[in-house]
Formats: C-alpha cells, sequence, structure tokens
C-alpha cells in the first residue's frame, strides 16, 4: 500500500492556499507546454511555470533564489529562448509525423511509471526528522547566509563554475561565428563593375522609380532619357507582388503621332 | 499543508519534462523541456533545504541555476549552427551518421 503523506511539517495556511493555488496551475502550464504546437507557446507556459516556482521559492524562505530565479530564468533565459525562435523562425511548428514506432505511447508509459516511482518513494521515504524550517538559519538574512555558504564551505564549487561560464562564454561566440567566404560587394565594387560591364548605359546608376514619369510614385517606372520606360526602376518585390503599373502607359509619344 | 508536497509537485513537474525531452521534434522545445526539468530538481532543492535547516540546498539550487544559464547559451548556439547549416530545428533532420 502507497502510505502517502509522510508528515515532515506542516506549514501555516496562507502558505497552503499559496500552494494549491498555484501548483495546480503550474502542472497545467507544464501540460500545456508539452502539447502546444507552436514554440512560442510553450515559451511562455514555460516562463508562467517559472514565475510559479519563483512565488514558491519565496514561500520557503528562499529570498535571494526566488528573485534569481525571476532575473535568470524568466529574464534572461526566456529572453534567449524567445529571440533564438525569432531567428530559427516562428511559424516552425513540431512535424507530426513519428519516425520511430510506437515512441509517443512507449514515452508516456515510461513517464507514468517515472512519475509514479518517485511520488511513491517520496511519500514512503522517511526522513526521520521533522522539518527544521529556515527561520533559525535566515535570522541574519537570507542573502547573508547564501554567501556565508558560498564563500567559504563552496568556495571551490564557485571558482570552478566561474570557469564553466567563461568556457561556455567563449563555446557560443565560436559555435556562433560564421567565417565569411568572400568579402561583401562595396558601394565602390558596384561602381567599378558597372563601368567595366559590357556597356556604358547603366554607367550613370539606374534612375529611381518615378523620375521623369507622370507620377512620382514607386510603381511606376522611370523615364529614360529616350523617353522609353525602364522596369529595373522598380523595385523587385513590387513586381512579385504583382502590384507595379504596366508601364506601356507612360511611354512618351513620338510627336508625329501626337500630330495626327 | 505538508511540506513535502512540494516534492511532489517536482516530481510530476520533472516527469512531465522528460517526456516532452523524448516526444517533441523542435530542438528549441527539447531544450525548453531539459529546463523544465532543471527547475523541478530545484524546487526539490529548496525543500530539501527547508527541511534540513540549512541552506546547503539552497547553494546547490544556485549552482543549477548558473550551470543552467551556460546550457542554454551553449545549447541554443548549437542549435542556431544546426539551424544555418540545414534550415531546420527538428531533431529528425540531424541523422547525416544514418546515411
Amino acid at each position: 500500500m502507497l502510505n502517502l503523506a509522510i508528515h515532515v511539517g506542516n506549514t501555516k495556511t496562507p502558505e497552503a492556499v499559496l500552494f494549491w493555488l498555484l501548483a495546480p496551475l503550474a502542472t497545467l502550464a507544464a501540460l500545456g507546454m508539452l502539447m502546444a504546437k507552436k514554440a512560442v507557446h510553450s515559451a511562455l507556459l514555460l516562463a508562467w511555470v517559472m514565475i510559479t516556482l519563483a512565488i514558491f521559492y519565496i514561500a520557503e524562505d528562499a529570498l535571494f533564489l526566488g528573485i534569481v530565479q525571476v532575473v535568470v530564468y524568466t529574464g534572461a533565459v526566456m529572453m534567449l529562448f524567445l529571440f533564438i525562435l525569432m531567428l530559427v523562425g516562428v511559424d516552425s511548428s513540431d512535424s507530426l509525423v513519428e519516425n520511430i514506432k510506437g515512441q509517443r505511447p512507449a514515452a508516456i508509459a515510461a513517464a507514468i511509471g517515472v512519475g509514479g516511482l518517485l511520488v511513491s518513494l517520496i511519500g514512503r521515504a522517511s526522513l526521520g526528522r521533522t522539518a527544521i524550517g529556515l527561520v533559525e538559519v535566515n535570522s541574519t538574512g537570507n542573502v547573508q547566509g547564501l554567501a556565508e555558504q558560498l564563500f567559504t564551505k563552496y568556495v571551490w564549487a564557485f571558482e570552478v563554475i566561474s570557469a564553466l561560464l567563461i568556457t561556455a562564454a567563449l563555446g557560443s561566440m565560436v559555435l556562433a561565428h560564421s567565417q565569411k567566404i568572400k568579402s561583401r560587394t562595396a558601394q565602390r565594387d558596384q561602381s567599378i563593375a558597372r563601368f567595366r560591364s559590357g556597356s556604358l548605359a547603366n554607367a550613370a546608376g539606374f534612375p529611381s522609380s518615378g523620375v521623369f514619369a507622370r507620377h512620382n510614385a514607386v510603381d511606376v517606372p522611370a523615364l529614360l532619357p529616350d523617353g522609353s520606360p525602364a522596369p529595373t526602376s522598380i523595385s523587385g518585390v513590387l513586381e512579385a507582388r504583382g502590384d507595379m503599373i504596366a508601364s506601356a502607359p507612360f511611354q512618351m509619344q513620338p510627336v508625329e503621332e501626337e500630330e495626327k | 499543508m505538508d511540506i513535502s508536497n512540494y516534492l511532489y509537485l517536482s516530481a510530476i513537474l520533472f516527469t512531465i519534462g522528460a517526456v516532452g525531452v523524448v516526444v517533441r521534434r523542435n530542438a528549441i522545445v527539447v531544450f525548453m523541456c531539459v529546463e523544465l526539468m532543471l527547475n523541478a530538481a530545484n524546487l526539490a532543492f529548496v525543500t530539501f533545504a527547508r527541511i534540513n535547516g540549512n541552506l546547503d540546498g539552497q547553494v546547490a539550487s544556485f549552482f543549477t541555476m548558473v550551470v543552467a544559464a551556460c546550457e542554454v547559451v551553449v545549447g541554443l548556439a548549437i542549435i542556431v549552427t544546426m539551424y544555418r547549416s540545414r534550415r531546420s530545428a527538428s531533431v529528425d533532420d540531424a541523422s547525416l551518421l544514418k546515411r
């Protein structure tokens, strides 16, 4: 038989209310993160879970960790996640094709097993003492207590973790760096290329849209000195969208035709 | 309310994160699930610190946060590099060794 709730100590009522209010919400948000099709929704739900955990930390007398949780996790880490999501493509949703057959049911079955094992272990484990609480340890302040531990007992781990931080920063810079294979074509290079190309017709540069035409609009082709329209003067994006006005009506009529 | 309820919540969140790592295909979402697992472990650490009445658990949790930050930076750099060469952030597309 599962012997749940080995008493390690009780909390006061406000904390119980807080827990029963926020714990189901955190669990729901975590489940939603698991099921959300879009990665952005997952990220927002995860941010909510992290804020909930920060509130729990503060309720559990870990004031410093609660603040750090908000600053580091919901602030820096989630921002980084959203930044990379925007970079990689927000609309990149998951493919629902299973590459390994029966992976999903097997994963869920294994998860129920692991979760059941963990919960029953916690339920049966007896720590052999009641909860002491942090009132005494935190009497000189939570931050001061943590600092004392960090710079005496754990100073070696602290130094090692600083080395890890520097290595991670260097590693990410190396990974994110991409070497340029050819040099960027600057304005000067483009000018030289125009003069060295077959004809000198375009040596002075292309006219921008609307030059000498009837309207000075972005979708109206410019008129060249001989009166013919220059379709190249219009942005290729407009052409692709089909927002371009046909250039024929803007052609300058020869003088003889007008006289007739 | 029993303090060990926090431990149950931690176990549940850890399990949900583990399922996400196995089931999801998008590398970024897989990464978020790893973060959820780390957070669940942190909650257990903080609760144990409270039960034992010393700050060692909180220091461990602090170190976990630092390591998680490093892990996110390097992991996301790897994902961006993968995306640059493959135009996809799906973990199924990184199967160069298979063929």
